[in-house]
């Protein structure tokens, strides 16, 4: 509702009219300097057989995934099935682990994440993580959202502040912090602090949002909150959700990724996952007879 | 009344009076420094150059020593914090965890750190010998800077392996390069980055072995990096060997000007510490 209220006041400011592309033209309209990627190659991000050892573990077993774009996509499977492992293979943070061999490829737009080297940087950017528990960086509220813009840079205080302000609201935490814009973020609670770390990684403007099991650490109500937040974004924004809650997923997924030991058992839309598994595995593990 | 209930009362008695012992000992050394010095104190103590007799007990106070102390520990103070902040921030965010690197960088901090001030002392005589350099204020600022290094390192270091790995993560996830992430791991350190400033600060203001050869000992406060300095401690370790006794009670003032002056330092510490952590998660 927020952001719907939002893109009208937007729309009028900027002469648009409130569709899918406007919160593009509001970033073009914030920041003008940026390059503006969105409609073109970015839209796609695709996995093609990936393998992931550790040491002597293979992790990940010959992945094979397409991301459909602006939809939800939960992972789903029990735990230590390597769920978090691919997402953080897609964003390359698998570099600060020891001992990771990764082949294979991901594609994002026209780009090669495990084989472009130090371009990983700015391919980060374009790929948003929320975590399982929030993890605010030690500063305050404000320079939480904008260390991000800072970093690739933005040191206008003025265009920070919009910048700042925008994506609170986008995320419904700003009429809860506005007056303490300047206080640690340590002190919000804890499902505030994950509504800000999801505006953080939006400020960056990326095109996709993986989030590791971001509700799991957080009361009924947060989680709901930041449900709902998922829904409303993914008309802009392609998310990948891992989740441990099967009523969580299908309260929200359009499309389905189960695995299981390191392997991707079967992947489609929910409801044919939901009602129709095809592999055994996924029926037994649907129907409770494992998690 | 059961065995363990009565070891646990007597444990607690023994840990008690550990604690009360440290405590009496802190007390008694101010009270001593305190009570011997209070005669010798005196406001020209404190702002006056040396006069002429002053070691035989005429007037004058010893401005020099204190203005050489603060001198010396100030700017060490600043130079091995901008060597040190480098080092811990390569050491925990460049290198991986079980680097060969860090390793030996890490066990040669530990050789620094446990070697004597003497050594550091004669070893900075040697260089100076070597360069042509006088005993100067230069010379104790770079002796005393290669002393503190070490407690810099050691103790930052010790707060920065602490640093949450999440933490990083987050910042990588935006796109950060590893040197962007310095403004994260500074922020979340700070209050370690305080202690560490205290605890060289300690070890430096106190230090008299280093300063011996290189800083010299002056009646008058240098002008110039090339001037030699006075310094606290060696005001204390020349009057107290005197045999008057009017000199002997100075070198308890400048020792009770030398403690408050840790005392303060300690206390603003404190106060910046808390400052600091505001921000820190956890």
């Amino acid at each position: 509702m927020r952001i719907k209220s939002l893109l009208t006041h937007l729309s009028n400011m900027t002469g648009a009219t409130p569709d899918g592309k406007l919160i593009g033209r509001a970033r073009k309209f914030f920041r003008p300097d940026y390059k503006f990627v969105r409609e073109t190659e970015d839209t796609k991000l695709e996995v093609r057989n990936l393998n992931v050892h550790a040491k002597d573990n293979h992790i990940l077993k010959n992945i094979n995934l397409m991301l459909p774009d602006r939809k939800i996509t939960c992972i789903i499977g029990p735990s230590g099935c390597g769920k978090t492992t691919l997402l953080k293979t897609m964003n390359r943070l698998t570099d600060l682990e020891e001992g990771f061999r990764i082949t294979g490829e991901i594609i994002l737009g026209n780009e090669d994440i495990i084989g472009s080297g130090e371009k990983i940087i700015s391919l980060r950017r374009r790929i948003g993580l929320v975590s399982q528990k929030p993890c605010p960086l030690p500063m305050s509220v404000f320079e939480n959202v904008a260390y991000g813009c800072r970093i690739h840079g933005i040191g206008n205080r003025r265009k920070l502040k919009m910048i700042v302000k925008y994506y609170l609201e986008a995320v419904g935490l700003w009429n809860e912090v506005k007056d303490r814009l300047n206080t640690p973020a340590s002190r919000l609670s804890i499902g505030q602090q994950q509504r800000l770390c999801l505006a953080r990684s939006l400020a960056v403007e990326p095109r996709f949002i993986l989030a590791d099991e971001a509700t799991s650490a957080l009361d009924p109500l947060s989680s709901k909150n930041i449900e709902e937040l998922f829904v409303k974004l993914k008309r802009d924004y392609s998310i990948v959700m891992v989740t441990h809650t099967l009523r969580q997923a299908r309260r929200i997924a359009d499309y389905v990724i189960f695995m299981y030991l390191g392997e991707l058992i079967e992947s489609g839309a929910a409801e044919q996952i939901f009602n129709h598994p095809q592999h055994e595995l996924t029926k037994e593990y649907l129907s409770g007879a494992f998690s | 009344m059961q065995f363990k209930f009565i070891e646990e009362k007597i444990f607690k008695v023994l840990m008690y009076m550990a604690t009360l012992t440290v405590f009496g000992f802190v007390l008694s050394i101010v009270w001593t420094v305190a009570s011997k010095g209070w005669n010798a104190m005196s406001w020209d103590m404190i702002t006056k150059l040396p006069g002429g007799g002053f070691y035989i007990g005429k007037e004058g106070g010893f401005l020099n020593a204190i203005a050489g102390s603060l001198y010396i520990v100030g700017i060490s103070a600043l130079l091995g914090l901008s060597v040190s902040i480098p080092v811990v921030f390569y050491l925990n965010v460049y290198l991986k965890k079980r680097s060969k690197l860090a390793y030996a960088a890490r066990l040669a901090y530990d050789v620094l750190f446990g070697i004597p001030s003497i050594v550091y002392g004669a070893f900075g005589f040697t260089l100076m010998i070597y360069f042509g350099l006088r005993t100067s204020l230069l010379g104790g600022i770079i002796v005393v800077t290669l002393l503190i290094i070490p407690v810099f390192i050691r103790s930052m270091d010790e707060a920065a392996r602490q640093f949450p790995r999440e933490i990083l993560d987050a910042a990588y996830s935006l796109g950060a390069t590893r040197y962007e992430t310095i403004r994260v791991v500074l922020r979340q350190i700070a209050p370690g980055i305080a202690t560490a400033t205290l605890l060289s600060i300690g070890r430096a203001i106190g230090d008299a072995a280093g300063v011996m050869f290189t800083a010299g000992y002056t009646d008058s406060i240098p002008s110039s990096l090339s001037q030699p300095a006075a310094t606290l401690p060696l005001a204390v370790f020349f009057q107290m060997s005197s045999p008057v006794k009017e000199v002997q009670e100075r070198a308890y003032a400048a020792a009770l000007v030398l403690t408050l002056i840790v005392l303060v330092l300690s206390l603003a510490g404190r106060l910046i510490t808390s400052r600091f952590s505001k921000n820190k998660l956890q």
